[in-house]
């Protein structure tokens, strides 16, 4: 308990901290909302074009783009700012957390929680929420779980990217954007219908590493179609164990890194 | 400053021009150099920018293959092919993310010591930024490109003037990049944290400057006013366009006209925004 | 309360061999300490830039593994326990701050107690003390982003110490302060080292703080213990001698000689003279000087702590011969 209340306290600091500087808050949470509105904006921009990508309608790739960015815009409201960890080692901040009495990786999440990206996870859940309605789904009790267990594993999912990719640092400093080819990467390869990627593309980021199961699996198991591509229709219901399975590997990852950190320091 | 500097043409207040294009000449070499030492994250900026290629360029090809025509936003399958991988390597040219030297400096102070300097920081920051672009030229241009014709169709220019015009257009959009990044990062001389300024610029930039998606996807009305009231279209939407030769001739050219005048303009605000910013630093004393 | 037994670090880094090539060496940043540290010491650990102070001091504090050896502080190996030792130990990196940027000195000490849960009463006559010590009050409710350097330390000290610990870590205390808040800093120390139930480690290269605050000094050099002990040994082990200087009214003759006591310098003209004092006592050669020419002035200097210093830090690493 006493450990929750300092986490608590950690989080109330650094939303006074952000609160010093009001004007940049607020534009920032606005550039924030926009980046949820841009993304599906894109999509939008697309179907101008044409009634059909890869397949599918403008109504159902709505649901595929609610899904990824609920998820993307939960995870990196909470562990997005992970990705700062490469600054963190070079400037040595990570030695003043490892002096301190808590685990070092909640520490890290709450010394610069991004309270300014809030928003846009409201946003996205909003624009999931709209998806569902537009959407005429054929509710069964297994298909409302999955609505409501999907954004959460799609969020898990990607926070477990975020945190991997992040641990790169601790092997390679100067890794520098290479992270975002899996974290921005996927939140784009997950935006759109995964017929659209060509077969070698698709197979390395849709089932080598798991994203097909963040939106487009949970969207066809939703909307009752058959997977084009020739995954079975429970496909879309094994998306929290993916995230499971990601989750696992990314605190493997962690302490891996944590203690290959320790060992040789900075 | 020179007294009556202001009639002279010269680049830096130290005088003369040719001693002024000298120190222009070592701030770019400095620039360049400065770049070089970051080998690594060169190569990891590469690998991120050729993914996101593979993921940019499936997409609008999926478009091209359901549009009636094939050809959205009047371009082709190959000039879509050709305007998403020749973008993803001028991306890092113009370096449209990741500058805020300029808002750090201004946050800590560090600032004071540029201004002691006889170059103005604007021209000392546009040389150096003018070596990184080459440096990213040379090393971060090629590799999405060659990445994109392994594995796609991609446009060959059939008239003359397309691959001169583009490097004009590209050495142009990395002007209006600095200027826009300059002033965005100037206004950390009022707010003392531009980050969030910093943060919106990254996210119009991207989206309406013709990353994502080319802006000629959009209803026209709009992409025209884009063009005409901000600088944004000209940082990757012209030279694309004009690479991918989407227009006819004299359109082509006259998008790099829009260009010039916004380098211009764009440079002009930046200098004048600095010279009021510090003569706010003089009175305040920082 | 702090043991470590032929404590080592390696690293290993590539170095570059040719354009692409690169070998894998092994560096030893800390070549085997075995040092023990009681209750109440306060102890200068000091060496030239590289030696490994930091790599030791990130050790103790469960920063960084060590590659072999033994490290005990509190009774707690570092590196497993380290969340249950970050309880009883308190750490100041110079160059690094422990307090929030953007939040007053006062909102990062009331965070502290809640990341140390520390009973709201310590913590309040700990503050007091700290504040009344260190005259935080003028500055109490200023951003850490707005204080200067010596009133950011004197907040870090105070951070380090808001949960009562039992050995403090300091790395580089006084670095870049001014005078004054060198001298807030030191009696500061000197202050709580007095009340001897806090152990405290401090490396520094300014060698006054040591002067001022250590007993005992631990010189360590390439990553070894090159003396251990009080000032005073390191004198007696270095022959460093007192001098006495000497303005006469006339130029010192040529041949002059002092017993027990020999020229190490003549100045300005040879009106100016300086004896090391080897074996005379003091008395005994101001005695044998005035005796012998007509002294205008005297005086008597300690032996500088900065010489010896810099003497043993010339000395060549054994490690690096053939």
């Amino acid at each position: 308990m006493g450990e929750l209340r300092a986490y608590a306290a950690l989080a109330g600091a650094q939303a006074r901290s952000a609160a010093t500087y009001r004007w940049s808050f607020v534009t920032e949470m606005l550039a924030n909302m926009g980046g949820t509105v841009f993304d599906a904006l894109a999509v939008l921009v697309l179907f101008r074009a044409t009634p059909t990508v890869g397949g599918f309608s403008l109504r159902e790739a709505v649901l595929i783009v609610g899904l990824s960015s609920a998820g993307f815009a939960l995870a990196d409201f909470s562990v997005g700012n992970v990705d700062r960890l490469k600054t963190y080692v070079r400037a040595g901040t990570l030695d003043a957390v490892l002096v301190r009495p808590l685990a070092a990786l909640p520490q890290l999440l709450l010394m610069d929680i991004p309270l300014r990206k809030a928003l846009r996870v409201v946003l996205g859940f909003t624009l999931l929420g709209g998806a569902v309605v537009i959407n005429d789904v054929a509710w069964t009790p297994a298909r409302v779980l999955l609505v409501v267990l999907a954004p959460i594993a799609a969020a898990v999912f990607f926070s477990s990217i975020f945190v991997s990719s992040a641990s790169l640092a601790f092997w390679w400093v100067d890794s520098g954007e290479i992270g975002s080819a899996f974290t921005y990467g996927g939140r784009d390869f997950t935006a759109y219908p995964i017929t659209v990627f060509g077969d070698t593309f698709r197979g390395l980021f849709a089932y080598a590493l798991g994203f097909a199961f963040v939106a487009y699996q949970p969207a066809l198991a939703l909307l009752g179609r058959t997977d084009p591509l020739g995954l079975p229709p429970w496909s879309g219901f094994l998306s929290p164990l993916v995230a499971g399975v990601a989750a696992v590997l990314a605190a493997v990852v962690w302490r891996a890194g944590i203690r290959h950190y320790r060992s040789t320091g900075s | 400053m020179v007294p009556g500097g202001a009639s002279v043409p010269t680049i830096s207040r130290i005088g003369p021009f040719r001693g002024s294009t000298t120190t222009f000449g070592a701030l770019i070499g400095s620039g360049f150099r400065r770049y070089a030492t970051y080998r690594q994250a060169t190569i990891a900026g590469t690998f991120t920018n050729t993914v996101f290629g593979f993921l940019r360029c499936y997409v609008l090809l999926a478009v091209a293959a359901s549009t009636a025509g094939g050809q959205p936003g009047g371009y082709d399958a190959r000039q879509l092919a050709t305007y998403v991988w020749v973008g993803q390597g001028l991306l890092s040219v113009i370096g449209i993310w990741g500058w805020t030297e300029l808002a750090d400096r201004i946050r800590s102070g560090d600032i004071a010591a540029d201004l002691l300097r006889p170059v103005s920081p604007l021209v000392a920051y546009l040389a150096a930024d003018l070596g990184r672009a080459l440096y990213a030229m040379l090393t971060r241009f090629g590799p999405p490109l060659v990445a994109g014709a392994i594995f796609f169709p991609l446009h060959t220019p059939v008239r003359w003037q397309t691959v001169p015009l583009f490097a004009i257009s590209a050495v142009l959009a990395v002007t209006i990049c600095f200027g826009c990044r300059y002033l965005v990062n100037a206004t950390a001389y009022w707010l003392q944290d531009a980050r969030g300024p910093i943060t919106f610029w990254t996210l119009c930039s991207g989206v309406l400057g013709g990353l994502y998606f080319p802006l000629r996807l959009l209803p026209e009305e709009f992409t025209v006013a884009l063009w005409v009231a901000t600088p944004l279209p000209s940082l990757l939407q012209t030279p694309l366009d004009v690479i991918s030769e989407r227009d006819g001739p004299a359109l082509q050219a006259g998008l790099v006209a829009l260009q010039v005048v916004w380098a211009v303009v764009t440079l002009g605000l930046a200098a004048w925004v600095q010279r009021r910013a510090e003569r706010r630093l003089v009175v305040q004393g920082g | 309360m702090i043991v470590m037994r032929d404590l080592r670090k390696d690293f290993t880094v590539r170095v570059k061999a040719g354009r692409l090539r690169r070998h894998k060496r092994t560096v030893s940043a800390v070549g085997g300490i075995t040092l023990g540290i009681e209750r109440g010491e306060m102890v200068g650990y000091i060496g030239p830039n590289g030696a490994g102070k930091s790599t030791t001091l990130k050790m103790l504090t469960g920063v960084l593994t060590p590659s072999s050896g033994e490290v005990s502080v509190c009774g707690l190996a570092p590196v497993p326990q380290r969340t249950r030792l970050a309880l009883r130990i308190g750490v100041v990196f110079g160059q690094r701050s422990q307090l929030w940027w953007d939040l007053p000195l006062r909102e990062s000490f009331a965070l502290l107690r809640h990341v140390y849960r520390v009973p709201a009463a310590e913590h309040e006559a700990r503050l007091r003390r700290c504040r009344a010590l260190l005259d935080l009050d003028e500055f109490l409710d200023t951003p850490v982003r707005q204080l200067s350097l010596g009133q950011r330390m004197r907040g870090e000290l105070t951070a380090a110490l808001l949960h009562g610990p039992e050995v403090l870590f300091l790395d580089e205390p006084t670095i870049g302060l001014d005078v004054v808040s060198k001298q807030a800093v030191r009696s500061f120390l000197a202050e709580l080292g007095a009340g001897g139930d806090v152990t405290l480690v401090l490396t520094t290269h300014d060698l006054a703080d040591i002067e001022r605050l250590c007993r005992r000094l631990v010189v360590i050099d390439h990553g070894r213990v090159v003396h251990d002990g009080t000032i005073e040994a390191l004198h007696a082990r270095y022959g460093s001698r007192r001098s006495l200087v000497a303005d006469l009214v006339d130029p010192l003759p040529e041949g002059f000689a002092l017993p027990g006591a020999a020229i190490t310098a003549t100045e300005a003209d040879r009106h100016r003279v300086t004896f090391a004092l080897e074996g005379a006592t003091a008395g005994a050669a101001v005695a044998g000087l005035v005796a012998a020419v007509g002294v205008r002035d005297l005086s008597l200097l300690e032996p500088d702590i900065e010489d010896v210093v810099a003497r043993l830090y010339a000395t060549p690493d054994p490690s690096d011969a053939p």
